[in-house]
This record gives structure tokens, C-alpha cells and sequence, in this order.
């Protein structure tokens, strides 16, 4: 049985922090369809629309009848450990310090034979649960867990080299003193994370949720306007090399479209807070993260951006909050490709609408603060790195693959 | 339409000769091209033809990339009129012969030179690993890079809880084969092996332990197809071809690989030759793990499924043991220069078969039988391959 997770010890500013290496990045472009199904957390492989054959490893045509029409579906996940080994040497430098590594050959009930990372709590022979994540290369692996859930399973060193588990690790949650600050601070802690950095971007604005947190002794406050290079400089020069998992909880949202409007002020504040917020922050921590990636169990893992559904289809109602959030996305998907070199995830967060003062005439369903902290938190426990949170964006999500075109005249309703 | 039995054509007239061996080193400084045209000259001067007289040629390496065998023949200035480039590792040996013989066999060639070879630089064997094949890069090599320790170690896992060989058993043969080495002065190992040692060696991926892998290394072999009459006329010992067989990704249905091609296809190598397992006086097959040794004595009619650990407890496999096997202490004792040991077990076999084994000859082998093995493309080896090879009686 999986050993609990000992709480790391204090870092000994006298050994040198192991660099980050990354396990073997290449794969064909089929094979990243199982990319596509990790980044979200599901388990699809491809199915052959003609035979219904499964296919593994990912293949251009298919295998038994040979149709060139494969389909990525989610296909039963459970098998049979049928051999198993313990690598005591490895080809590759990443798992070369991470020995002894446990792999085997699972006979899915789907019918592939497929090689999987093993869990430590797998039985020889006994059956599995197959799961698909990414490894800190970013690209999807299959990891066999035990049937059922063992005690302290999420602990095991080979799955969290796959998570970015909040546990034992410190988070710097941006703004500490929105709704949605708050919320995200009480679940890292809640999901055991050492110590959370509480951002302050208006210290003269008195907040009594906020003061009362801040009350725990694992709550530090500090200063942080995004939009204040300084202010970013000047806190990642005092924690930089102690945040392991960053919340970019700073957002700013307004009301409003294009051509109401005879200035792009409220334009040029969204993209200050929600763009360039985002680039100070990257620039600051960043390259710290990156220094830290591989410095044992509370190792930095994980870049959070909340950004919304409307990233990928424009809410004319907030037009100017819309581009922002699609420029947001796109530097963050260049950030995720900056930090992959170190195996930082990079976790993009899709709500809908959430119920927090700036959308106060937002009609319901809105989301609470504290269900897309959870969100957040799970997805940092399952590794994923793009989270689609609550119905609204779920339903947009799906009405876009539908058919984009419909989606862009029905918002603009 | 009815279903026609055609008959299977002999390979008579047609004979291999001049096994060559370019002593292997552990690491060279040189390219593959330099070692397969050694190859190539090595033959071409012991032969005692020009070279203008090997009008085919075939070619098996790993590193000769970016080239192929079209390459090479711009390379070493040959013009032949038939070339062939064969990519199966371990059954390298085994199908090249079956592809040039029948090439001499319709006139297509008179003499075809078939070489393999690789360069072993430090860092080239993880390079062949990590870029082995597609399936390879998508689905095993990021796990873990184990590398081929890896897949047979899931095999030999297997292998040993179904059928219960133990790692004596699997000892044994290394124990064997290092002693034959001891005889071949181009073996890299030249340390004797006990069984000891070979138990208490470090494990690399369990099951699998030191003395169960091969050491990569460079080298290449070579021999020449020709007909029996030119052999006589050059006066070269020469070897005829009783049957040979070849299947890629067989039993594609098996979870796990508990058996080679060799199971489809050994009655038609046996009835072809009008020969069986009894008559066969060495063995040489394809070694790059002991299991694989297990699945041949199998798969070649030996013994039956399952039974390979007990063949091995009542049987001695040295030179002078009562199955000699491996003679030239294979490529685990050998080492494994890349696509020659696809050749390895083949060019001892004519060694064997010309009365120029040395040390290693086997006392009065008459008909011997190799066998090849290669390429894990995914989770099991792909090619398989046998030839029943037969001492030529002198003209």
C-alpha cells in the first residue's frame, strides 16, 4: 500500500535543486488525440466506425478491416495486469532519477493490449483501472490504477509525476480579496497546501472575509496590483522561489460593448488586468517556477488561469471584457508552451457566468466562487490542464462544435 | 475455383559460402558504411572474385541512416543489378538468404554479397531505441525508456509465471554459451560465467538481470550467395539450403507473446527438407534474451509448449554438449553489433557447415538449423525466420 506523503522539509539552501528534466516528448500526430482526451480528463480511444475494433497504439487506419474512418470515443477503461516489471535502468535521464519505475502489459476488457505506467498498488495479475494523463512533457500516458481506491493512492511517486496535487505545496492566489480569491485560498488549504500567499492589490479597502482568513496561520498576506510591474517584481523577488502553484485569480470585468462607448478605457483596463496582468505575472514567476520544477515532493507544478467560456466566443453585451479574455487565452496557451520545457502545467479554467459582484445583472444559473475552486482543485489533483466549469460553458462548449457560426448570432442577441 | 496446393520450389544449385566475421568492438569511432564495406571486401578478397563479380547485393543495418542500401552502393562504387535492403533485425540473416538465393536461383544475380552491419557509438544505441518505430515512440518508449530491456522483461514476466522456467533455467543457457564463447576469439566476453553469477548479477528490469541482456556493440558479418557450380569453380566449401521459413506479426490475437512465428510455420520448414528435429545436429538461434531461446525450442519442434524449462534441465548445450547450441556463444556472450547479430547464428551455422568453426566446430555437423528474431515494434517481436542448412559434400 501507498506510503503517505510526508510533509517536505524545510528546502537546504546549501544542495544544489535538482533541474527539471522531461520524459521522451515525441508522438505521432494520431497518438495526440490521446493528448486531447487527457488535457480533459476523459479516456477515449479511437473506435473504428466499420468493425467497432479498439484501437492501440493510435493507428491510421484501422487494424482489422482496415477503414480509414476512426473515430476517438470513450471506451471501457478496466483490464487485466497480465505482466508487470520494475525498471531498475532506464535509456532516458528523466526516469533515470526516478528509478525503480513500474510498468506493464494490461489486456483491456475493450480488447487492445495496451503498456501503462503501473500503480505500486496494482496486484500482479489482479485487474486495473486504466486512466490517461499527461506526463510532465505534457503528452498523454496511460497510468493502471488499482480496481477499487487504495488509502493514500494519490501519494504514489509515479502518479504524481502525472497531478499537481495541491498537497504540501505553497499557491499564490493572485487576489485574495475577490470572491473568487477567497474561495480558491479556503480550498488549497482544504486540500492540504502548506502555505497560500494571500495577493492584496487594494490594501486600503477594508474586507472582513478576507481579514478573517488571513487569521490562518498558514496565510500569508502580501502586496500585488498585476497591473503594477514593481509591485509584480518586488513579490516575486521576496516568494518567488517558494510558489509552487499560482492562481491568477485577478480579473477584471465590466460591462459593456464597442461602439457604446467613445473611448477604450474600460477596454485598455480589462487588458492591463486580464492580458498584461497575466504577462507581468508570467515574466516575474515564471522562470522561478521553471528553476523549481523537479526540487522534490513540493516541486513548482502548476500555472492556474480562471478565464471564462467567452475566450471562444465573444459576448457582444461585454465586448471589450470579451477580447480580453480571448487575448488572455492565447497568451496563455504561448505561456503553456514556455513552461511544458520544465513540465509546469499550465490549467486554463473555463466557467460560465459566476455569482460575484461585477455580475450582479448576469441572469442565473451562475456559478459559486467555491464550486470553481473545487473545480480547480480537482483539476490539479487529476492533472488535467484545460477544466470546462458549470453547465453554461459546458452547453456553449458543445453548441460551438455544433456549429460556431450559430453560436456567434445567438449571443449577439 | 479450386484450391491449388503448389509445391514449394528447392533451392537446388543454389549454396552460400564464405562466412565473414569483422570482429566486433564495444564502441567505434567509424560509421556503418565503413563497416559493412569491410564486410564487402573482406568477402569479395576471400572469395577470390572482383569485385565487379558481385552483381547483388543486400544490406541490413540500423545506423546507416540517412542512407539505405542505395547509399551504400554509390558509397562503396558497386553497380549491381540487384539490391535488396532488409530491415528485420533479428531475422536479418535468415531472409536475406531467402531472398537471394531465389534471385541466384532465376538468374536475376550470380553472386549476391549479403552484409550486416552497425557502428556503436556511445550515445547510438539509446538513438535506435527512442526512434525504433512509431508505435515504439507512441506507446512503450514513454514508459520508462526501457528500451528492449523492457519488453522482454513484461515477456519473460510472463513467460516464467505460465510456464514456471525459473531463472536457473535461463541461466543454464547463459552459462552454456559463455562457455562456447570462450572458443570463438571473436567473442567480446572472454571471462568465464558461472551460474552463480549469473544469479547474484544486478537486476536491470525485473526479471531480467545483467547477464540476461546483450552488450551493443559494432561490428558486421557478411556471406555470399552463389550457385553450386561457381563454388566448386572458386573451390569454396560451400553450404546448401534444405528449406527455410519466414512470418511477420504472427498470432496477432495473443495478449502477450508466448510464441513465435516459428509455431505457424515449422511443419512446412520440416516437410520441405524432408528432415526433423532429431536429425539436426546445431542449433543457432536468435538470443537477445534467454526467454527467447525458451520459445524456439519450442516453436522449432524441441519439445512442446511449456516444456523448454525441462529440455533445458535434461539437456547440455556446449559444443561438445548433446545439443549444441549457440556455438558461438551467440549474442549474449558474443555481443550484439546492431543487424549482425541477425546474422550472428547464420554465419557460425556456415562456419559450421564449411569446417571452419575453429575452435567451436561441432565434431562432424552435418545439418544445421538457425533461426531469427526481430524487431519489437510495439509489445512483441515481429519477424521470424528459419533456415535448414546442409554441409556440401565436396565436388
Amino acid at each position: 500500500m501507498t506510503a503517505p506523503l510526508v510533509k517536505p522539509k524545510k528546502k537546504n539552501p546549501v544542495e544544489r535543486t535538482r533541474l527539471s528534466t522531461r520524459p521522451p516528448v515525441p508522438r505521432s500526430r494520431s497518438a495526440q488525440g490521446l493528448t486531447r482526451a487527457a488535457a480533459e480528463g476523459s479516456f477515449e480511444l479511437q473506435v473504428c466506425a466499420e468493425c467497432s475494433t479498439v484501437q492501440y497504439p493510435p493507428r491510421e487506419v484501422c487494424g482489422n478491416c482496415l477503414s480509414a474512418h476512426l473515430q476517438w470515443k470513450p471506451v471501457d477503461n478496466r483490464g487485466q495486469l497480465i505482466a508487470t516489471t520494475t525498471l531498475r535502468h532506464s535509456n532516458d535521464l528523466y526516469f533515470r532519477e526516478r528509478l525503480p519505475w513500474r510498468v506493464g502489459t494490461v489486456k483491456m476488457a475493450a480488447g487492445p493490449v495496451v503498456v501503462a505506467h503501473v500503480h505500486e498498488d496494482c496486484v500482479a495479475d489482479g485487474p486495473v483501472r486504466l486512466t490517461l494523463k499527461l506526463d510532465r512533457s505534457g503528452q498523454a500516458v496511460l497510468h493502471a490504477l488499482p480496481e477499487k481506491d487504495t488509502p493514500n493512492m494519490s501519494d504514489a511517486a509515479q502518479l504524481r509525476e502525472s497531478t499537481c496535487d495541491p498537497k504540501f505545496r505553497r499557491v499564490l492566489v493572485t487576489d485574495g480579496k475577490s470572491a473568487m480569491g477567497l474561495a480558491v485560498a479556503k480550498a488549497m488549504l482544504d486540500a492540504g497546501a502548506n502555505a497560500v500567499f494571500l495577493g492584496d492589490p487594494t490594501s486600503w479597502k477594508a474586507n472582513a472575509a478576507f481579514d478573517r482568513l488571513a487569521t490562518d496561520p498558514r496565510v500569508q498576506v502580501v502586496e500585488l496590483d498585476v497591473t503594477d510591474t514593481d509591485s509584480v517584481d518586488r513579490l516575486a523577488a521576496s516568494i518567488g522561489g517558494k510558489v509552487e502553484i499560482l492562481v491568477n485569480t485577478a480579473s477584471y470585468l465590466r460591462d459593456g460593448g464597442i461602439l457604446g462607448r467613445k473611448d477604450v478605457i474600460l477596454a485598455r483596463d480589462a487588458m492591463e488586468v486580464n492580458v498584461l496582468g497575466l504577462m507581468r505575472l508570467a515574466q516575474a514567476f515564471g522562470p522561478g517556477m521553471c528553476f523549481r520544477a523537479a526540487d522534490g515532493s513540493n516541486n513548482a507544478v502548476a500555472w492556474v488561469n480562471i478565464l471564462s467560456i467567452h475566450a471562444f466566443a465573444a459576448l457582444p453585451a461585454r465586448g471589450a471584457w470579451s477580447a480580453s479574455m480571448a487575448a488572455a487565452l492565447s497568451a496563455a496557451q504561448t505561456l503553456r508552451a514556455e513552461l511544458s520545457g520544465a513540465g509546469v502545467r499550465v490549467l486554463n479554467v473555463f466557467p460560465g457566468p459566476i455569482d460575484e459582484e461585477w455580475e450582479q445583472l448576469t441572469p442565473p444559473p451562475k456559478l459559486a466562487p467555491a464550486a470553481i475552486a473545487k473545480a480547480i482543485v480537482k483539476g490539479l489533483q487529476d492533472g488535467i490542464e484545460d477544466a470546462y466549469v458549470g453547465d453554461i460553458a459546458e452547453e456553449i462548449r458543445e453548441r460551438l462544435r455544433e456549429n460556431h457560426k450559430a453560436v456567434e448570432r445567438e449571443l449577439g442577441q | 475455383m479450386s484450391a491449388l496446393s503448389r509445391t514449394r520450389l528447392g533451392y537446388d544449385g543454389v549454396v552460400a559460402v564464405m562466412p565473414t566475421t569483422i570482429p566486433y568492438v564495444r564502441y567505434s569511432t567509424h560509421s556503418a558504411h565503413w563497416w559493412l564495406g569491410r564486410a564487402l571486401g573482406e568477402l569479395i578478397r576471400g572469395a577470390g572474385i572482383a569485385k565487379a563479380d558481385v552483381d547483388g547485393v543486400c544490406v541490413s543495418s540500423f545506423t546507416l541512416g540517412p542512407d539505405t542500401a542505395v547509399g551504400l552502393m554509390q558509397h562503396l562504387g558497386m553497380s549491381p543489378r540487384w539490391l535488396d535492403h532488409i530491415p528485420m533485425g533479428g531475422a536479418s540473416g535468415v531472409v536475406a538468404l531467402r531472398r537471394a538465393a531465389r534471385a541466384v536461383q532465376a538468374g536475376d544475380a550470380e553472386v549476391i554479397a549479403c552484409i550486416a552491419g552497425d557502428t556503436n557509438q556511445v550515445d547510438s544505441f539509446r538513438n535506435t531505441v527512442s526512434q525504433f518505430s512509431r508505435f515504439a515512440q507512441d506507446a512503450v518508449y514513454p514508459y520508462g525508456a526501457g528500451g528492449p530491456n523492457a519488453s522482454f522483461a513484461l515477456l519473460t514476466d510472463y513467460y516464467m509465471k505460465h510456464y514456471g522456467a525459473t531463472r536457473e533455467d535461463f541461466g543454464k543457457l547463459c552459462v552454456a554459451q559463455r562457455d562456447n564463447a570462450l572458443k570463438n576469439p571473436h567473442a567480446l566476453m572472454k571471462k568465464p560465467l558461472t551460474l552463480a553469477q549469473y544469479i547474484d548479477a544486478r537486476p536491470i528490469t525485473d526479471p531480467i538481470h545483467l547477464f540476461d541482456c546483450v552488450m551493443p556493440c559494432a561490428g558486421a558479418e557478411g556471406y555470399l550467395v552463389m550457385t553450386e557450380d561457381r563454388a566448386k569453380a572458386l573451390k569454396l566449401p560451400f553450404v546448401r539450403i534444405r528449406s527455410t521459413i519466414e512470418r511477420h506479426n504472427a498470432f496477432p490475437e495473443d495478449p502477450i507473446q508466448f510464441r513465435g512465428g516459428w509455431a505457424m510455420d515449422k511443419d512446412a520448414l520440416y516437410e520441405h527438407a524432408g528432415a526433423a528435429p532429431e536429425d539436426i545436429d546445431f542449433l543457432e538461434t536468435y538470443d537477445d534474451y534467454p526467454v527467447i531461446n525458451m520459445m524456439q525450442f519450442e516453436d522449432l519442434g524441441f519439445c512442446v509448449k511449456g516444456e523448454a524449462a525441462t529440455f533445458v534441465r535434461e539437456h547440455s548445450f556446449t559444443i561438445d554438449g548433446d545439443f549444441p547450441f549457440n556455438t558461438s556463444g551467440g549474442q549474449l556472450s558474443v555481443g550484439q553489433a546492431g543487424a549482425a547479430g541477425g546474422y550472428l547464428g547464420f554465419v557460425q551455422a556456415l562456419r559450421q557447415l564449411t569446417g571452419s568453426a575453429g575452435k567451436t566446430q561441432v565434431e562432424d555437423a552435418k545439418l544445421g538449423l538457425v533461426s531469427g528474431f526481430g524487431m519489437i515494434n510495439y509489445d512483441r517481436g515481429l519477424c521470424s525466420g528459419a533456415a535448414l542448412l546442409e554441409r556440401g559434400t565436396a565436388a
